[in-house]
Formats: C-alpha cells, structure tokens, sequence
C-alpha cells in the first residue's frame, strides 16, 4: 500500500494502462483457449492489435507533437509492404518463424520510420491544416504508386515496371514481388495475436517513457508554445522530426502486423487510403488528444462497435456516424457542458455536503 | 492537336474542381474548419437531379434549380446541427464532426439508393462542337463546365466586394471578434456562407456527373479532397486562388494521364501540391502571416 502510495502521478498512470491491455489480453486469451469465441472475433483479433498500436502511435503525432497528420496509413503501407517483401524473400533462408518476423518488422519499422523522416524534413516547416494536406497527399502517394508498378527479382537484380508482369523481362527463376493492384501474395501468416499484444505493450514503452523523458517534455513545450520553446534553445526541427519518425516507425509496425495476417496484400482506399487515415485520427481524438489509455479504449470500442452492430446490418456505419457527431456536440457544446456541470454527480455531492456544513 | 483537346478537358474538370473548391475556401476562410463533408454534398446534389429527371421527370432547368435548392437547406441545416455548437471547440472536433457528417450522408444515399453505380444523364443535350477541321472536338458539357465556372467566379467576386453581405464576409474572415463588435452578425454570415458553398456544390455535382457520369454515394468524396487540393494549392481563403488552384489541378490531372500514365495520375496531382507548398507555403495566392509572440 506504502508502495503505491509513494508512487508519482504518472507511474501510476502508467500503471493502469499496462495493466489495462495485460487484463484484456489474459480474459481474450483464455476465452480463445476455452473456445468461448466466436470465428468473427478471433479473426478481428490481429486487426485490433494493428489499430491499437496505429492509434497510439498517431497520438504521437497528434497529442504530443500537437501537429495535426492525415497520411498515417501512408507509413503503415510502407511498413506492410518493405516487411512483406523482406519475409517473401527470406522465407527460405530464415526457417525460424519467430526470427525471420521480428526481422521483417523491425525493417518495417525501419523504413517507415526512413520515410517519416525524409517527408518529416519539408513537411514539418509548414503549419496547422497545410502540414494535414501535405501528409494527405504523401499517404495517397504511397497508394497510387504501390498500386502502378510492378516489381520483380531475379539473377540480374531487381526489375520496375508500370505496365504488366510481363514486361518485366524477368529470367526463369524470376519472382514476381508486387504484381501492380493485384499486391503482394503468398506473405507467412505470422501474425497473431500474442506477438500483437507483445507489439501493443512495446509501443506503449516506448510511447509512455518518450512522454516523461527530457526528449518528450521538450516535444510538448513546442505544441505548447513554439516560440517561447524556441527561445529557451529548444531544438524545434530535430525534435519534431524526431517525434515524426518514431510516430512513422510505431505505424510500420502495425503495417507489417497488418500484412503478415493477410494472404494477399493490395494497396486498397479501404485499407491504405486517406479513409484509413481518418479512421486512426478517429480514435486518437475520441479517446481523447494525448491521452494514450483513450486512444487503446477507442481503437477496441469503435473497431467493435460495426462488428456488434452486424445485425443492424446496413445501418450500422449510419450508426458510427451518428456516434461520431454526437460525441463531438456532447463534448464540446456550451450549452451541453453547462447541463452536464448543473447535474453531475460531483455537484450533487458536494451541495449535500456544503448542505450538511450549513446545518 | 492532341495537345489541345487535353487542354480543353483539363480546364473543364479544372473548372469543376474550381466550383467546389470556391465552396471549400469560402467556409474555411469564414468559419476556420475544414468542411470534410463538402464532397458529399455534391454527391446530395447529383442524386436529387437523377431522381428529378428519371423517377419525376421534371424539366432539366426545374432538377437542376431543385438540386440547388436542396443543397443549399442541408448545407443550412448541417451547419446548424452539427457545426454551430461548435464555435468554441478546437479544430480537431470539428474536423472530426464534419467527417462524421460526411459518413452520415454517404450511408444515407446508401441505404436510398443503394451501392451499384447509377447511370446519370447528362443535363446537356447537343452534339459536340468540331474544330480544326474535324481535328478538335469539344462537348457541350466541356463549354457549359467552363461558362458556369467562369459566370460564378465573377458573380462572387461582384457579390464580395459590392453587396453588404458581402462585405460582412469579408469582415468575418478578416478578424470576427472585430466584425462582432461593428455590428455583423456573425452567426447569421457563416450561415449564409455555407448557403452559398453548398449551393456551389450542387452545380459542380451537377457539371461533374454529366461529363463522368458514374454516381454512386462515394462519388463526391475523391472530387472533394481533390478540389480541397486545389484550394490549398492556390492558397487557401482566396477566391482567385481556388479559381487558379482547380484549372491547373485539371489540367496537371488530365496532362497526367495522357503523356505519364494513368494510374500515377492522382499521384502526380499530390506531389505537384507538395512541390508548390514547400516553395510556398501558403499556396499560390495565400497571405503571408508574420507570427507575433
């Protein structure tokens, strides 16, 4: 109890959301292992791992960096497909299983985080809704081009072409890595849900000791206040792209989570398009800027929330969408904050007490 | 000659992009959000003409003004319900709401009129116009495109500098608080000015369907980011910017995919966008803002 006690504000904090996806995971885990799960949600399973960590690393971006990104799903696909690549490549030479995927997603991780820094560096100089279109414009770039060319391999080197298999002029023993729109088949299926969750909680250590490091304090004065930070010899441009990156990396890992749970990877507007990007933004900002346990909460209840609602059929995205504009006018408008103060709880409890004191 | 019919077509999808991104700077430049569900206000305009020429069978001149008209009361209305409360929130809630709105009125015309890909009729019926001696033709859609956009430019333009209203825009976009204070009344300006956005918005679906005329209840979103491009690339908030941002869009589209290749069209039309915004920052024709302490 000491213990707890003497605990700081944050590591206890820090704590609860630990805990918080350690719980979840052991109720799944035991409810897969009893086989009280429906097909439906364990197949969902690796899918929410990939959100949850995308959620997080986007609040990166969002909460702590304050700089407002629409192209995440553009680092995901770069991610899904480099490790995607990396474990076609290699599924011969590397037999072990465990190996040859943290080898393809730490080459996720890394070439996502490459690209982060390479569009961070012209991105990063514009501001508020300029940066949001530029990083727009960078995630459906990614998509555009995975989806026009074709790449090859073979004795001779590595073949490009926009045109057809075909005209990739590959020898006998040539393997055709990206065949245009129609991806990538044939990646391993690695993916499950305990490297998931393992995935989850490493993000969270490194997203959660970024946030109470000399690093992370000085990525937040610049939200805060960029010029005051700049004035008291912040580093603005080496600390924002470094967020950047990270927050890039963090989204390679879940692309190639995403990828190596897939048979066939194609560059869809469902899955690497703009609407993947908002969908992540969705979460960050309905659990809440910044606040890490509410991106993890918001990525599982909103991801869940079409599933459960199946039966509803074709009502349930009008379902999302009214729960998406009803969250936002509860939260924010004047008049409903007013309500909400008039009748909470707290205030109902503390005027019996000041009723009390009187009497 | 090739060249030249590319060109032609380039300005008249540029001119669509035109339209709607006008609709786009005008409720940034007034309200200061981004209006995400603006495309689907377009695609709200199509379906109500494809039902008003097909199902009703009213004249094309009645459909189109009854598109308009129809646009403009959701535009009125969205804005009330959704983003009026609003006013105070951060920027990320609205963005946010206004996506929410977007997958409101997507998931209605779904469930309307479901998921297959409706046929629209084009609202002009003449025969194409040849020039060049045969080597040149012209639609009549592309001439009705580029008059509309050009009669609208100038209408606005005429409406922001000389009417009261207009000027009460200008004002509000300028500093609202001072607007406030000289007596506008700043609720009833962005009202009018999402009036006149989403009205724009069903012109634009109107001219974009009859010269691609696939309409499905995502028809509108690709048309919106783009012409949201468009008025970022000419700087967003100012009318000649999104005039100029739209036609070089349409045109930097179509050149794109006749001489590159057609798949990377969108790609070029992005990374052009990322190419002016890191010579120049604020778009094309955007103001230069001296940030104070």
């Amino acid at each position: 109890m000491n213990m707890i006690k003497s605990m700081s504000k944050t590591t206890k904090n820090n704590a609860i959301t630990y805990a918080m996806v350690i719980i979840a995971f052991a109720v799944v885990q035991t409810m897969v292992m009893t086989g009280n799960i429906t097909s439906l949600m364990n197949g969902l399973l690796v899918p929410l791992c990939t959100y949850v960590i995308l959620a997080i690393s986007l609040n990166l971006t969002v909460g702590i960096l304050g700089e407002l990104s629409l192209g995440h799903a553009g680092f995901m696909c770069v991610g899904a497909f480099s490790s995607s690549i990396f474990s076609q490549l290699t599924v011969d030479v590397i037999t072990t299983g465990w190996m040859r995927f943290s080898l393809a997603i730490i080459l996720g991780a890394i070439m996502a985080g490459l690209f982060g820094f390479l569009v961070g560096i012209p991105v990063l100089r514009l501001k508020g809704d300029y940066l949001a279109i530029v990083t727009l414009a960078f995630g459906e770039i990614v998509k555009n081009v995975i989806n026009a060319i074709y790449v090859g391999i073979d004795e001779a080197g590595v073949h490009f072409s926009l045109q057809d298999v075909t005209s990739l002029g590959l020898s006998e023993t040539g393997l055709v890595l990206i065949k245009g729109p129609r991806g990538i088949t044939g990646t391993p299926k690695d993916s499950t849900f305990v490297i998931g969750v393992i995935l989850i909680i490493i993000t969270l250590i490194v997203i959660l000791n970024l946030m109470n490091s000399r690093t992370g304090r000085a990525i937040m004065s610049i939200r805060d206040n960029r010029i005051a930070a700049e004035s008291v010899g912040i580093n603005i441009t080496k600390y924002k792209l470094l967020a950047f990156a990270i927050s890039a990396a963090l989204a390679g890992v879940a692309g190639a989570l995403y990828a190596h749970n897939l048979s066939t990877l194609t560059a869809l507007p469902k899955n690497f398009g703009y609407n993947m990007s908002i969908m992540i933004l969705v979460f960050v900002v309905l659990g809440g800027i910044g606040n890490i346990r509410g991106s993890i909460i918001a990525a599982v209840v909103l991801t869940l929330i079409p599933e459960l609602l199946r039966s509803l059929n074709d009502y349930r995205m009008l379902m999302y969408a009214i729960v998406l504009i009803v969250t936002m006018i509860c939260t924010w408008s004047p008049k409903i904050k007013e309500l909400r103060e008039r009748y909470s709880l707290q205030n109902w409890i503390q005027k019996k007490k000041h009723a009390k004191e009187v009497v | 000659m090739e060249f030249l019919s590319y060109l032609i077509n380039g300005i008249s999808l540029g001119s669509v992009f035109a339209i709607i991104a006008l609709g786009y700077t005008m409720v940034y430049g007034i309200a200061k959000m981004l209006n995400f569900a603006h495309g689907d206000v377009i695609m709200v305009g199509s379906y109500v003409v494809f039902v008003s020429v097909n199902s009703m069978e009213l004249p094309t001149v009645v459909s189109v003004l009854l598109s308009i008209v129809v646009c403009i009361v959701l535009g009125v209305v969205i804005e009330g319900i959704a983003y009026k409360p609003l006013r105070q929130a951060p920027k990320l809630a609205v963005l946010i709401t206004a996506i929410g709105v977007s997958y409101f009125l997507q998931n209605v015309a779904l469930l309307i009129f479901g998921a297959d890909t409706k046929s629209f009729q084009s609202v002009v019926k003449a025969d194409p116009i040849t020039f060049a001696g045969g080597q040149v033709v012209v639609s009549v859609e592309t001439i009705v495109t580029i008059a509309a956009c050009i009669i609208i430019v100038l209408a606005l333009s005429y409406f922001m500098k000389h009417s009261k209203m207009g000027r009460a825009m200008l004002a509000v976009s300028e500093d609202s608080g001072a607007a406030q204070l000289m007596g506008i009344n700043v609720n009833r300006t962005i009202t009018v000015t999402f009036a006149i956005g989403s009205g724009l918005a069903a012109i634009a679906g109107v001219l974009l369907c009859s010269a691609y005329p696939a309409l499905t209840p995502y028809t509108g979103s690709m048309p919106g980011i783009k012409a949201f491009v468009a008025a970022v690339f000419g700087g967003i908030g100012s009318i000649p910017g999104a005039l100029i941002g739209g036609i070089l869009l349409g045109i930097i589209e179509i050149m794109g995919k006749a001489y590159i290749s057609s798949q990377l069209a969108d790609a070029i039309v992005f990374g052009v966008l990322i190419v002016v915004l890191i010579v120049k920052p604020t778009g094309l024709l955007g103001k230069q803002i001296q940030e104070k302490v």
